[in-house]
């Protein structure tokens, strides 16, 4: 890798640079270079050497699977992690240090997260000049120039979108938008879109598009992250692929396709930290027909036998999170039948998903799993007060035997079972969520993303927990978009991709590019 | 289910590397202290703090907002609010009072009030959990709506006579204790009792911790959050009636502005407006330091904008002193 010329003219303004850009020699159109960045986090080394060169008028794809260190190596260019081992960053050749996100803008780089977040009850135009409003005298807000210069900017990027209208009435897709312009305007160098079309349809995508060429055409260099790889080849000039925080490849999109992309994402190895053991599959206890929620998922069936792992995997936008959730009674579904042991039954709410003994562990433990505020022995018990309790009389030696007999069964650290949860680590938190499903006396289990910020040491206590609940004969379906779960610790697995289902793997047939393919849309992987 | 050969010592878990328990003061603690602090000064202050008479009176004064507070602090802790007690209240003591007055039987008469409290809670259940309102703009109309009622069935005039035996029990003592008092204290007890020991307690805290966590739980949502807004219906009502039995008279302005004061008491009592937190004991001392401190400033001769001015000051400084041991935390 070439050292920039430390020389060249970095602190020029931007307009001028791109001014004389066709007389300047390589090292000048370099706009962005990341040297050999490394970065830890307790016990896991993020990235580990990686490098990353991005061109004015540049579209440089960035891909990888979910771990592979994409994100933080963003969130290292953008301030966000001032604190990485080693390393260095040049922006036009000249050596910097990014220590906030407010100094990365300052250097002219900006991004586009694929959560938008804009004052939704302000008009456009306010959310474009949000912190510094054009006044008139007497500090009055000067509308006429607020509305003119928005109507100005959108036009020129062929938006017509009326700047008086509140935020709140656009579409995602749209919002974006009007967030993508703001940094147009504020005349970034740099713009990163990470996951921008994961929310937004095809049509919107297009529209996208148009944007990010509109930008290359002003020599904007843009970092474009995505896990559809058909977009990676419709828009970007070049792409790296990111395996286990180290650099992979970094080649021009013409020269390569989405196959070689995903086996270079693959790696050789297939590594996982657990491995289920053999076991006896009984009869089929649940069966989904047909299931549909509108823009949701659409004519979802499965079944899943006694002590069967099943799992889900998607990328974002997959649905697949819904589908758990919808089988659960937490969300409703628009139609589909579900079927407990044979009988249809009604699935309206968790109650009833209760009372048909399924339990779910949201993915969202601080929000959705755990009355955070209150004690152990409190949320453990929570799903199961109905069973030890008479006439609305709890039982409170059998409330203090549960959490006990879970605190011990699952080596929850926690100093007494009346200590907060808010207080206990990820890990221990999320044991408790597991408690509260296991006191329920549940016979399917489903699990959305059961080892999210988990430590390494705690997921493979919940894989050895998955695995009693396993052998003592209830089932469990676990939603996971991290791939070596998946395939360690499930005998067969459905691909979810916008809300269908792409296909369904065997234990047998577990191949990372398989998985990969499938996820992505490509239904033809042999 | 035989989950788990990797049985570590479970005892050595428990205290094992936490044995750092901070030296900290409950909420409930630290209002007793304080609360008898102020009785030692005030009985050495004046002379009539201690009288027999003026404890008697405070008790009295403080039972009817003790009341509706104990109310409060289940609707509080569920993350909700009802501004409409104090309409709640005159309605209660109105019914009561037309009641008495045409003849019908005082436990009748009661019963009745009660019952209608309840009819508005459950109104304002239906408001808050199947119309999607937020429980302060419901529990505002409300308010306005029944006392709106009240002065219309009352034509704004006051109700009298009632019976005299109603009047006396509710002036009467027991053992130099007021009626009004005890009565406060039994519905302390079974609302610590509700709190402490059944699953609706449970379940009210969930809810107010974290609602959609609670509903992924399979606590029911709906049936939960009528039952609070239900009790503090039929609480209000009541306090309504033994108001009128303490006034001798139905005033259809009776209870106007108690909903800030029952408020003041839960959360001076540790209550958290955003759920999940507080106790019936600290709602019990926080509506009693509340009335202390009026009645000992009213012997002591102190401006009365004073004395609201301190317990608008001791309102903001324990939540206050509440959010700075969380951020501790």
């Amino acid at each position: 890798m070439s050292v920039p010329d430390i020389n060249c003219s970095g602190t020029d303004n931007w307009n001028v640079n791109t001014l004389k850009g066709d007389l300047m020699n390589e090292n000048g159109k370099v706009l962005v270079q990341m040297l050999n960045i490394h970065k830890s986090f307790p016990g896991v080394k993020a990235l580990k050497g990686v490098d990353l060169t991005i061109k004015k008028g540049e579209v440089h794809g960035l891909v990888g699977e979910n771990g592979a260190g994409k994100s933080t190596l963003i969130k290292i260019l953008m301030g966000v992690y001032s604190n990485f081992d080693s390393g260095e960053i040049y922006i036009e050749g000249k050596k910097v240090e990014i220590k906030s996100p407010i100094q990365a803008s300052k250097f002219g780089l900006a991004a586009v997260y694929q959560d938008v977040h804009l004052a939704n009850n302000l008009s456009v135009g306010e959310n474009f000049f949000l912190g510094k409003i054009p006044r008139k005298k007497w500090g009055f807000v000067d509308w006429r120039k607020i509305n003119r210069l928005t109507s100005e900017v959108l036009g020129g990027l062929d938006l017509n979108i009326d700047p008086k209208i509140p935020v709140k009435k656009l579409s995602t897709a749209e919002q974006a938008m009007i967030l993508i312009a703001k940094i147009i305007h504020q005349e970034s160098k740099l713009i990163i879109f990470d996951e921008p079309t994961a929310l937004i349809t095809k049509e919107e995508t297009e529209q996208i598009f148009k944007l990010i060429k509109k930008l290359k055409e002003k020599d904007v260099g843009i970092i474009y992250i995505s896990h559809r790889l058909e977009e990676i080849f419709e828009i970007c000039d070049l792409v790296t692929v990111l395996k286990d925080g180290e650099e992979i490849k970094t080649i021009s999109v013409s020269e390569t396709d989405k196959d070689s992309v995903i086996s270079m994402m693959v790696g050789k190895s297939i590594k996982s930290a657990y491995y289920l053991k053999e076991r006896e599959l009984g009869e089929t206890v649940l069966e989904v027909k047909n299931l549909t929620k509108d823009n949701e998922f659409k004519n979802i069936s499965l079944n899943l036998r006694k002590g069967e792992a099943l799992g889900f995997y998607g990328l974002v936008g997959s649905g697949m999170a819904s589908i758990a959730k919808s089988i659960f009674g937490g969300m409703n579904y628009n139609s589909g039948e579900i079927f407990i042991n044979g009988s249809k039954v009604k699935i309206k709410s968790p109650i009833d998903g209760i009372k048909n003994r399924i339990s779910f562990l949201p993915e969202d433990r601080k929000n959705q799993g755990l009355a955070i505020r209150l004690d152990v022995s409190t949320n453990i018990n929570l799903a199961s007060y109905k069973n030890i309790s008479k006439a609305g009389f709890v039982n409170l030696s059998k409330e203090k035997k549960n959490a006990l007999k879970y605190i011990d069964a699952l080596s929850i650290k926690t100093p007494s079972i009346k200590q907060k949860v808010i207080n206990l680590s990820g890990g221990n938190q999320q044991k408790v969520v597991f408690a509260k499903w296991l006191c329920g006396n549940s016979k399917i289990f489903i699990f959305d993303e059961p080892t999210v910020g988990v430590d390494v040491g705690a997921k493979f206590e919940i894989y050895k927990i998955i695995e009693e609940i396993l052998k003592s004969g209830s089932s469990v379906i676990i939603a996971s978009s991290y791939l070596p779960e998946i395939i360690g610790v499930t005998d067969r697995t459905m691909v979810f991709y916008e809300g269908e289902c792409m296909g369904c793997l065997l234990k047998s047939e577990y191949n990372e590019e398989k998985f990969l393919n499938l996820a992505s849309g490509i239904k033809s992987a042999n | 289910m035989s989950l788990f050969k990797n049985k570590q010592d479970s005892a050595s878990q428990l205290s094992g590397s936490y044995k750092k328990t901070k030296f900290s003061l409950s909420t409930v603690s630290i209002l007793a202290i304080i609360l008898a602090l102020l009785f030692v000064i005030l009985s050495l202050a004046t002379d009539k703090f201690l009288s027999v008479n003026n404890l008697a009176n405070l008790a009295r004064q403080t039972s009817i907002v003790g009341i509706i507070a104990v109310g409060m602090t289940f609707v509080i802790v569920s993350a909700g609010i009802d501004l409409s007690v104090g309409s709640v209240l005159a309605l209660g003591g109105i019914v009561a009072s037309m009641m008495m007055r045409d003849g019908y039987s005082i436990i009748l008469s009661i019963v009745v009030a009660i019952v209608v409290g309840m009819v508005c809670g459950m109104v304002n259940g239906v408001i808050i959990n199947d119309m999607k309102v937020t429980p302060f703009i419901a529990t505002l109309g409300m308010m306005t709506i029944i006392r709106a009622l009240v002065l219309l069935i009352t034509n704004t005039n006051y109700i009298s006579p009632l019976p005299k035996s109603f009047i006396a029990f509710a002036a009467a003592s027991y053992f130099y204790i007021p009626t009004l008092f005890l009565i406060w204290i039994v519905i302390v007890i079974a609302a610590f009792i509700i709190s402490k020991y059944t699953m609706l307690g449970r379940n009210i805290f969930a809810i107010g911790c974290n609602v959609e966590a609670a509903r992924l739980s399979g606590i029911n949502i709906r049936r939960n959050t009528y039952a609070v807004y239900i009790i503090i219906g039929a609480l209000s009502s009541f306090a309504g009636v033994l108001t009128a039995g303490r006034l001798a008279t139905g005033l259809p302005m009776a209870g106007y502005g108690y909903e800030l004061q029952v408020v003041a008491a839960v959360v001076v009592g540790g209550g958290s407006l955003f759920g999940g937190e507080g106790t019936i004991v600290g709602t019990l001392l926080g509506a009693l330091l509340i009335a202390t401190i009026g009645n000992g400033g009213n012997l002591l001769g102190v401006n009365p904008q004073i004395l609201n001015i301190t317990i608008g000051a001791l309102i903001i400084i324990s939540v206050y002193i509440d959010q700075l041991s969380k951020n501790r935390r």
